[in-house]
């Protein structure tokens, strides 16, 4: 047993007699001595938090978490819940990985430099783009950070910005944020079906836009069949075109470098992290000719003294803490543990793997559609496309006391309409997919 | 590898008994080998594997390593063993609060019940928004803030929040036009970068002799086109700005905000709290402060504290509690959009597993431990600098500060000191200090560890430059060619085959 001090951090090491010691080599007799706070600004009121023991301070968050209801969650539209398999966990939990720092020490880091290099290896094969940094925080602030690359790279004096109209409010809601420096405006485009009206977009689209922006699959889970052509249209007006997806459905969905994409972005945990309220991985991966306009870290290849392949942090000039105001982003921490989950649980798979995951999930989603588009006052999907992981479906009766009795019965569905719920499938299994589908049936009868 | 170990090993020429060896694992003269170059299989899509769609909906096809469980068992136990971290030995990078992270809280952010999704119904995750609302009432008591909000996943997210509620409160105010935010010479890049993000002219502001603000320099900064003075407290140098007072006078005098960057919040837990001392609004570094994982990077959260004034302009949504009356009923908790909010900075409620972590973390320490973690995090930095040869220019110093490594390259320093089976400091920055060692020991050092510490500083202040650009030679790569990394960029595995010069066979231009 360690120490003869009784309060204090349980994680501060000193005995009393090595403070002691401490304090002399230093030359005070107190450590209050050493801090120089003026008096005015000093606190001497409390916080009025009580300590705990491990176990109470473990039995507190348990009891306080266990408020929250067991549900079977339906749920996606950006988040999912796949299983996350075992050796993920035990992995990345390895302490070196969990409490290392940003690699800026490459030397001893050789590890995670290079976990973070086949992580962006992974995402340049599933996007074909030449570039990915070692992450973002989510989604919608990759998207935010498309937006100001697109505002330092265009090539005209154009200031709008194209999006879905069915985009996610915390998307749009942070692409307004992180233009709000900027002269660019966001500006909804009409889609059809749930994917993009091209007709509609090609008459929003001249050279005052910037950059336009679309997702496969699109918020409500549909599939987008006309990318290329998107593609082709941005280019013409000179804009970038930006992709949101993930690495689940680019494994099967059409290669972005495939249909013009300058910039793909997404949450890339859906690899990787299990449901965690919202905690995301920002994907960017973009075309090698913005290579220097890249915001966020990235690994590079190199030798060490010796001539041997070894990895280290590089193009630092583009980053906050040598460019300063004129960094590409302002971005310091990112989301490196995550994305070396999302690396490993990809390894996990394989390249047939990741490929029967995104398959499954599109035959799933589709099942479902029909098994509940065969129960009365139920259509779905109410799209007319195809579909991976998720679909809309209308319910002639109000959605939100159904969503509420379906929650009553165990099930959290997405409510996106009056009449209209989302149901996704990734992460839940057969049996309770049938499960689910007898309790809707009750619910709608 | 062994062989030049054994010819230069330090333990003999050098006299350096300290240490560790780091792993090192090499397969036909190659360190381990990438995922890619294990196996790897390309799968046509249709063919190896069937597709439920139309092959105008679908790639062609995907390459990717494939291994088989045991294989990447060992791939990442492997690498893992290539990476120092803070639970390998003292990491005192100056800045980043490199302390222990308990275990514990890892178990209880892997709780079941911890994983929830977010649009899920307030109703039924009910847990969730309790241990939000009360981290946000525990962040709000140790800044002295009136409301916090959780949603900024990191810390330059969090100033990016501070900036943008100044502009939509400046902005509410019918003062719009401000359009310069000031900023000390040695503050952290990531207040500029977030400044110039968030649409503002930056205005550097230099240090005075002593290393502080420099009150005459900042009167002459300050215009009614302030928005706002981003400040560290205690500074980059360790310094507390004895004159926190005067100059809160000065910037709210002229209508601009204080922001108060949380990223030395280690030094004052208990003694002095950023909302007494005039700060406006200020960002907690979960990860740095409240001892979450740093996990190579990240991720961290950046919580935003701000006065009564501000909370209005907050991010949506927030946590609040409705009709609780203390023990006897348990709160409810809602979601609710402030008045004049800007909006959102996250597409959902920022780092859910990183919050949980961190109020555990302040629940276990309570008053008691987090007071006494600021008072050992600023003995560790005296007592260690005490024991140091190389010079500490600027004080009195807090949890870090800054030595010089006089004529020595503070770069091959840090290298060098690698040898000692040490973490070193942050080199070369702030740039007030030349040849910068930024030192950061934390609470969590012994006085034992502190030594050894103080033995590498110490031995490598002796070592010639031969040594230290030579080193490091113990760890698990040798010094690595920044220059050709960058002028060469190889970012991906793709990029390997393509340019390496090493019998890869194809070569495309």
């Amino acid at each position: 047993m360690h120490g003869s001090h009784t309060t204090g951090s349980p994680y501060a090491p000193h005995t009393d007699d090595e403070t002691a010691a401490m304090l002399e080599a230093v030359g005070v007799e107190s450590v209050e001595d050493l801090f120089d706070i003026p008096e005015d600004v000093h606190f001497d009121g409390e916080f009025d938090i009580d300590a705990r023991t491990e176990r109470e301070t473990r039995q507190l968050v348990g009891s306080v978490l266990e408020r929250n209801d067991e549900l079977t969650e339906l749920l996606g539209r950006g988040h999912y819940g796949y299983y996350i398999p075992s050796l993920v966990d035990h992995l990345a939990d390895r302490s070196e990985f969990l409490t290392s720092y940003t690699q800026y020490q490459p030397e001893v880091s050789q590890g995670f430099l290079q976990a973070l290099f086949e992580y962006q290896s992974l995402l340049v094969e599933l996007t074909g783009l030449g570039v990915a940094n070692c992450s973002m925080y989510d989604a919608a602030t990759a998207l935010g950070e498309a937006a100001t690359l697109a505002d330092r790279t265009r090539k005209t004096s154009g200031h709008r910005v194209l999006v879905p109209d069915i985009l996610r409010t915390g998307r749009r809601s942070t692409l307004e944020n992180y233009v709000a420096g900027t002269d660019l405006e966001i500006e909804p485009y009409a889609t059809a079906e749930s994917t993009v009206d091209v007709p509609a977009l090609e008459s929003q689209l001249d050279e005052d836009v910037v950059m336009v922006y679309a997702e496969n699959p699109t918020v409500r889970g549909a599939i987008e069949g006309r990318l290329a052509e998107i593609g082709e249209r941005a280019a013409d007006a000179d804009a970038l075109f930006v992709l949101g997806s993930d690495p689940v459905a680019l494994s099967l969905l059409q290669k972005p470098s495939d249909v013009g994409a300058d910039v793909v972005v997404g949450d890339a945990s859906v690899l990787g992290l299990p449901t965690s309220y919202g905690m995301g991985l920002g994907l960017f991966a973009t075309d090698e000719r913005f290579l220097r306009q890249v915001p966020g870290r990235l690994v590079g290849a190199s030798e060490d003294a010796t001539e041997r392949r070894a990895f280290t942090l590089t193009l630092q000039t583009r980053e906050q803490h040598i460019r300063r105001e004129r960094a590409t982003s302002n971005i310091c921490t990112n989301q490196a543990w995550v994305a070396l989950r999302s690396a490993i649980h990809a390894a996990t798979l394989g390249p047939s793997g990741l490929v029967e995951l995104a398959a499954r999930d599109v035959t799933r989603a589709e099942t479902l559609a029909d098994r509940v588009d065969a129960l009365v006052g139920v259509k779905a999907p109410v799209d007319d496309r195809r579909h991976i992981r998720e679909f809309v479906a209308r319910i002639d009766q109000p959605a939100r006391p159904i969503a509420d009795d379906l929650e009553d019965r165990g099930f959290a569905v997405h409510v996106v309409g009056e009449h209209e719920i989302q149901l996704c499938v990734a992460g839940v299994d057969d049996e309770t997919l049938e499960e689910f589908v007898d309790a809707f049936a009750e619910v709608v009868r | 590898m062994s062989d030049d170990r054994s010819e230069s090993g330090n333990e003999n020429e050098n006299g350096n008994e300290n240490g560790h060896d780091q792993a090192r694992w090499t397969t036909n003269g190659q360190y381990e080998p990438l995922l890619s170059e294990k196996n790897q299989t390309r799968v046509e899509i249709g063919t190896d594997v069937d597709s439920p769609l139309p092959d105008d909906l679908t790639r062609d096809d995907l390459e990717l390593p494939d291994l088989s469980e045991p294989e990447l068992a060992r791939h990442y136990t492997r690498l893992s063993q290539m990476i120092y971290g803070i639970d390998s030995g003292p990491y005192p990078l100056g800045s980043c609060t490199m302390k222990y992270n308990p275990k514990f809280t890892e178990d209880v952010a892997a709780l079941p019940s911890a994983a929830v999704h977010p649009d899920r119904s307030p109703e039924s995750v009910q847990g969730t928004l309790e241990v939000l609302a009360r981290l946000q009432d525990y962040l709000g008591r140790i800044g002295g803030m009136d409301a916090v909000t959780l949603q900024p996943p990191a810390g330059a997210a969090g100033e990016f929040v501070g900036i943008r509620v100044a502009a939509a409160y400046h902005e509410h105010n019918g003062e719009g036009h401000r359009y310069e935010v000031i900023i000390p010479e040695s503050a952290h890049g990531t207040n500029f970068a977030t400044a110039a993000l968030g649409g503002y002219d930056v205005v550097s502001l230099p240090s005075d002799d002593a290393g502080r603000v420099d009150l005459e320099a900042l009167d002459a900064a300050l215009s009614e086109d302030t928005a706002a003075l981003m400040l560290t407290n205690p500074n980059t140098l360790g310094l507390f700005e004895r004159d926190i007072t005067e100059i809160a006078g000065m910037v709210h005098d002229v209508g601009g905000l204080l922001y108060y960057d949380g990223a030395n919040l280690n030094a004052l837990l208990g003694r002095a709290r950023p909302g007494d001392m005039g700060f406006d609004v200020m960002h907690y570094n979960v990860h740095k402060t409240f001892a979450t994982p740093h996990g190579g990077g990240g991720p961290g959260a950046g919580p935003v504290g701000v006065v009564e004034d501000l909370a209005p302009f907050l991010p949506a949504p927030r946590v609040r509690a409705v009709d609780g009356d203390g023990d006897a009923t348990p709160a409810e908790y809602e979601l609710f959009d402030p008045e004049h909010t800007i909006g959102r900075v996250h597409g959902y409620q920022g780092n859910w597993l990183v919050l949980v972590k961190a109020f555990a973390y302040i629940a276990r320490l309570g008053d008691e431990g987090l007071t006494d973690a600021s008072a050992k995090a600023v003995l560790n930095a005296n007592y260690l600098a005490s024991q140091v040869d190389y010079e500490v220019p600027y004080g009195p110093f807090h949890h870090e500060f800054v030595a010089s490594a006089g004529e020595q390259d503070a770069a091959d320093v840090a290298k060098r000191m690698l040898d000692y089976g040490v973490h070193p400091p942050t080199t070369k920055w702030p740039e007030i200090v030349s040849e910068a060692l930024m030192t950061e020991p934390t609470e969590v050092e012994s006085k034992s560890t502190l030594d050894t510490l103080a033995g590498a500083f110490n031995a490598v202040a002796s070592e010639d430059d031969e040594i230290l650009e030579s080193a490091p030679e113990r760890t698990a790569a040798r010094r690595i060619d920044q220059t050709s990394a960058a002028r060469n960029p190889r970012l991906s595995w793709h990029a390997l085959s393509t340019t390496d010069g090493e019998g890869d066979g194809e070569r495309e231009e």
